[in-house]
């Protein structure tokens, strides 16, 4: 009956991902496996001998009421660092619960493969955590964007994984718990050396890779404990993450290896940004941006995460109603690294109620940018970066990007002329047929759908 | 069959309806796919509570008390946070967010 149980849960993961990827299914989906994680609970407190209620029942108290306070209270901007947030402690609870095995049988009477699986759960778990963190430090500015590097670190790195290696071979053969300790150490350690070299813009790959991670200690944690309901959703999720992070990698045309290893994505190591950035830009008000827009016939909006810092997309929303009821057509190009995760933007202009059929992907947006009289960028940089296409030196080279330079006009919301995340100097701002509005997109926008009424 | 043997079909198995299951998705819906996975790999709960109700030292108690903790922070938040996002895709014509609650 117990095994019966979590089958159904498992089946309710299954569906419930099915589900996840249609959007009239999705918010079922997310119920459905919630309802899943809920029976494979109860059945968890029913079946297993808890000698220790008042423990079990605090954490569920605490852990629920951390977690409903974190979801209710994060902006929907900040929705990228919650995730990793949430995925770091999952990951941790993993490592947790593999030290309690530890502490709780005697390592030598235990099969081989079950200290196998203890060590491999502590070391994922371990990793996710310290990694998520770091990323949550990164996204959230708590430590810089710019990948950290120095010298020797391959030396450093190296050495780290030997010692975790060692330490595991160690356990292996000894069962002796005071080295497993540890190979627990080293694997936060790695876990902060694995992700401090990965520059800010790259945070999404990691967390999405962190999560698959996570999934897999899940499953480890699954084989310590012999519960397959644990295994299937670990390893459900280990392989949904794989597959969301070699998407993410593609629409960036690169490799996972290059995201991970590469150093990519800072401001300092560019060369000649300097030089490029005293050129000649032409500088737009308010005013100048809505008589543009005004009398345009086509408008097509590039958001990017200056729009979500600026908590902008309503006052994107207003500025677009207020130019269709001129009966200029407008369109969103909605890049598929735009923001800090695949489909960031998406759910914030959903959530100013911006119609479906108005957001245009990069197959369907790039072809019609020719014909469109006013491209409006809104803290994008990287995604309408030309370099892209033209300078083979440059670090996002092939990368595909909204030839945003091919329409009538382009108008550039930006705070400053600074590089953009991935730390790369935008030959777009210098070009005869871009103006430059520097200024916080919301205020820019307010001040633009103030000015519109008088042209 | 051995336990191990058994664990890993499934594993294995898992995997690939992992894969089938998520390789079909528009990128829109990768925020809350992302998210709603990260919630799913909080069924380390169930090891957690397992492993916290041994509890037979003081540092079992402590460290069982994070584990359920964190996974559980990891279940109810990511499940909640997920269901937040996905409220504000209302399809064209469903103005109203009263009636949402049962999506076809």
């Amino acid at each position: 009956m117990i095994e019966l149980l979590y089958l159904a849960s498992a089946v309710a993961f299954i569906v419930g991902l099915k589900r996840l990827g249609g959007p009239k299914t999705a918010r079922s989906g997310n119920r459905i496996a919630a309802a899943g994680m809920l029976v494979a609970l109860v059945v968890a407190l029913v079946d297993a001998d808890i000698v220790n209620w008042a423990t079990v029942a605090a954490g569920l108290v605490v852990g629920t009421i951390i977690g409903v306070w974190g979801a209710i209270r994060v902006q929907m901007t900040a929705m990228p660092q919650m995730v990793a947030v949430f995925n770091g402690l999952g990951g941790i609870a993993s490592a947790l619960v593999a030290a309690v095995a530890v502490l709780e049988a005697d390592l030598s009477a235990l099969p081989a493969q079950t200290t196998l699986t203890i060590l491999i759960s502590t070391l994922i778990g371990a990793v996710t955590f310290t990694g998520s963190f770091v990323a949550f430090a990164k996204l959230q500015g708590l430590i810089g964007g710019n990948p950290i590097v120095f010298t020797g670190q391959q030396v450093v790195n190296a050495s780290l994984l030997v010692v975790a290696l060692g330490a595991g071979v160690l356990v292996m053969a000894d069962s002796n718990p005071d080295v497993y300790w540890i190979l627990g150490a080293v694997a936060l350690i790695i876990g902060v050396m694995a992700v401090i070299p990965i520059g800010g813009a790259d945070m999404p790959v990691v967390i999405s890779l962190l999560n698959s991670f996570s999934g897999l200690a899940a499953a480890s944690a699954g084989f310590v404990f012999e519960n397959n309901a644990l295994i299937i959703g670990g390893a459900l999720v280990g392989a949904a993450g794989l597959i969301l992070t070699i998407q993410m990698t593609r629409a960036m045309n690169r490799s996972l290896a290059n995201v991970l290893f590469a150093g990519f994505g800072g401001g300092d190591a560019v060369i000649g940004s300097g030089e490029m950035s005293t050129k000649p830009v032409k500088r737009a008000t308010a005013e100048d941006a809505a008589i543009a827009l005004g009398y345009a016939e086509s408008v097509m909006v590039v958001p990017g995460y200056g729009l979500a810092v600026a908590q902008a997309q309503h006052a994107t929303r207003k500025l677009a109603t207020a130019l269709e009821d001129r009966g200029i057509t407008v369109h969103y190009a909605i890049h598929p690294v735009a923001g800090r995760m695949p489909g960031h933007m998406n759910v914030l202009l959903a959530e100013a109620d911006v119609p479906y059929e108005q957001l245009l992907d990069l197959e369907q947006a790039d072809p019609r940018l020719p014909q469109t009289d006013v491209v409006l960028i809104l803290g994008a940089n990287d995604v309408v970066n030309p370099s892209a296409r033209d300078d083979s030196s440059s670090p996002i080279y092939g990368m595909p990007i909204f030839n945003v330079d091919r329409a009538g006009t382009v108008i550039v919301v930006k705070r400053s002329l600074s590089p953009g995340f991935a730390g790369i100097d935008n030959p777009l701002f210098y070009n005869d047929n871009t103006l430059m509005f520097f200024a916080d997109a919301k205020d820019a926008l307010e001040q633009t759908l103030a000015a519109l009424r008088d042209v | 069959m051995s336990v191990l043997i058994v664990g890993i079909t499934v594993f294995v198995l898992a995997s690939f309806v992992g894969f089938e299951v998520i390789s079909k998705v528009p990128p829109t819906l990768h925020t809350p796919l992302m998210s709603g996975a990260n919630a799913i790999s909080g069924i380390t709960v169930i090891a957690a509570v397992t492993a916290a109700g041994l509890g037979s030292t003081a540092v079992v108690e402590v460290l069982g008390f994070l584990a359920v903790a964190t996974a559980t922070v990891n279940v109810v938040g990511g499940f909640l946070v997920t269901d937040r996002m996905l409220q504000m895709f209302r399809r064209p014509g469903a103005r109203d967010p009263g009636k949402e609650t049962s999506p076809k």
